[in-house]
């Protein structure tokens, strides 16, 4: 069994957004890119899963679309244990071109089970790996909160509105997966960090395709006025406010 | 031409947010001079269908299949492209909630649609269709343009607001073909906790951070969440401790929430905390650490123990609720 995660390169979660050029980029400068929060548990959930299976999982690999400036972001996904690595040489922001990209790139390739994480945390899609599924004409499920392979056969849980669901799928299929599908993201070892970089890391150029929305530009949140204090010893009056000020309860 | 709305039903009913998509999507319809039209999937009865026409569906079509009781992603992405396709669907609107999330991206490759997901506010304009959406977890906004013929929208729950409409509306069955290659996915098993607030819908979110302490103190979180008819919630260090379950973390990389009042006890407000509540109408800050960023992102403030300020809170809603 071969296990594909797809990895988004995002700022990191502590990144104050700024933009530039009169508002239509992003602000990179001194950004600090890291993997997608939710690819690198699901990474490390595949890892466990390879680790468990007896053999039954012979290969985790990762892929993502971007230019060589996003390789930092890869290599630290070997060093936290994918044994090798596909970056199709592309830039792109909209995730249709993306997910047709990342299709194109593994369509025979034979991957069992494909991951992506519920969203990146810099344009918030929620798309890439449903539309991969689409692409490749595979079964999906989204909001996998648990993911693990019983007699060769995969069973995830999903969340629901007020609780989870238990489902199996044919393979190949695409999980889509949010927190819990791992506790913690592994923190790569120093003797993994040296194993990355011998590691296959391959370069393929794009399909040619096109992206279906372009970014026009952006805004910052209108800034909020003072915060109202309260005395601690008088919170009648927070009720009060709450009441006739906001008009919430 | 027309918009095509997907409402989806919690055990045969529509709920809050099943209204605000039916009101957007009118709105949209209304701006391209088009028909809004509904589609539900699964067994709901004639009555509650007909709600949606009070929000501006003038055509309601249901697709009762016992194969698609449950969320089947392949499944769905055939009935709602069927019915994008029968009825010249031009723009698509779902929510963005699990099932919206789970579709959309299917749908908009199904047929060649441009999608922007959570979006917040009506298209600026719609030639070309230019949309304001969430980005960077609710530390921004982007506007998209989507170039293609066909849109595929996720609207941010509780951005846009519910409109009466009050016209009159059909309702339709529709068969769609769906084949075995449709079902490769099955439900086992399901478990649903019934009778509380989902913090998702919840209009009023009761949440409490590390201040607290420990899981034993999280009485009188509970307590207000009830008095307010509120979901509890909690920070991030809170869930990764096993206090709470990890379904109840907003945040970054947890749960975005958009209630209309968020109360954060003990919660300092790191930046990743704050974007996950960053969307709350109102925020109430409850902390002992003046300099805490939470009072940067609240409303109204009190610099104190939550343990302390929770109880005498729930003393004055009582008494206010018992004045009112």
């Amino acid at each position: 069994m071969k296990i594909l995660i797809c990895i988004s390169n995002v700022p990191d979660t502590t990144t104050k957004i700024r933009f530039v050029d009169d508002n239509t980029k992003f602000d990179t400068n001194g950004v600090q890119w890291i993997i997608n929060p939710w690819d690198e548990l699901a990474l490390t959930r595949a890892l466990q899963l390879k680790e468990s299976s007896g053999g039954a999982v012979e290969k985790v690999s990762v892929i993502t679309v971007g230019s060589k400036s996003v390789e930092p972001t890869i290599r630290k996904a070997l060093a936290i244990g994918a044994d090798d690595a596909i970056r199709v040489n592309a830039e792109s922001e909209d995730a249709y071109e993306v997910a047709n990209l990342i299709a194109d790139a593994v369509k025979d390739e034979g991957y069992d089970i494909i991951i992506a994480g519920i969203e990146s945390s810099d344009y918030n899609g929620s798309a890439v790996g449903g539309m991969v599924a689409e692409f490749l004409g595979l079964p999906s499920v989204s909001a996998v909160s648990s993911l693990d392979i019983e007699n060769g056969e995969v069973v995830v849980k999903r969340e629901i509105d007020g609780g989870s669901e238990v489902m199996t799928s044919q393979l190949p299929f695409v999980a889509i997966v949010q927190k819990g599908i791992a506790l913690e993201p592994r923190i790569p070892s120093m003797r993994g960090i040296m194993m990355a970089r011998k590691k296959p890391l391959n370069v393929i150029e794009p399909a040619e395709v096109a992206p279906m929305t372009e970014y026009v530009s952006y805004e910052l949140p209108p800034a909020k006025a003072a915060c109202k204090m309260i005395d601690p010893e008088n919170v009648k009056e927070l009720v009060v406010l709450l009441h006739t000020e906001a008009k919430v309860i | 031409m027309s918009v095509l709305v997907y409402t989806e039903n919690w055990d045969g009913k529509f709920k809050k947010l099943s209204f605000e998509l039916v009101s957007y999507a009118h709105e949209i319809a209304k701006m391209l001079g088009t028909s809004t039209i509904a589609l539900s999937i699964g067994n709901v009865e004639e009555d509650e269908l007909k709600k949606l026409g009070d929000y501006g569906a003038e055509k309601i079509l249901k697709v009762e299949d016992n194969r698609v009781k449950n969320l089947v992603n392949s499944a769905y992405t055939s009935v709602i492209a069927q019915t994008a396709e029968k009825e010249d669907a031009t723009v698509i609107v779902l929510s963005n909630n699990n099932s919206g999330k789970a579709l959309a991206p299917r749908i908009s490759v199904r047929l060649k649609a441009g999608l922007a997901s959570g979006v917040a506010a009506l298209p600026s304009s719609t030639d070309p269709f230019v949309v304001k959406k969430k980005a960077f977890t609710g530390k921004a906004f982007a506007n998209v343009k989507i170039n293609s013929n066909m849109k595929v929208l996720t609207l941010f729950q509780n951005s846009f607001g519910i409109i009466e409409s009050g016209g009159s509306s059909e309702i339709e069955a529709f068969t769609p073909e769906l084949s075995d290659n449709d079902f490769r996915t099955e439900v086992k098993e399901i478990s649903k906790v019934t009778g509380k607030v989902l913090l998702t819908d919840a209009e009023i979110v009761i949440s409490g951070g590390r201040g607290l302490k420990s899981a034993e103190n999280w009485g009188p979180i509970e307590e207000l969440a009830e008095l307010l008819g509120g979901a509890t919630a909690c920070s991030r260090p809170v869930s990764d401790e096993g206090w709470r379950p990890h379904s109840e973390h907003t945040g970054q990389t947890g749960k975005i929430i958009a209630p209309n009042l968020y109360i954060a006890a003990g919660i300092s407000g790191a930046i990743q905390h704050l974007a996950g509540v960053s969307s709350s109408k109102f925020i109430v800050a409850i902390n002992t650490d003046k300099d805490a960023p939470i009072f940067e992102a609240a409303d109204y403030g009190v610099i104190g123990d939550a343990q302390k300020v929770l109880p005498a809170l729930i003393e004055a809603v009582k008494e206010f609720k018992a004045e009112a």
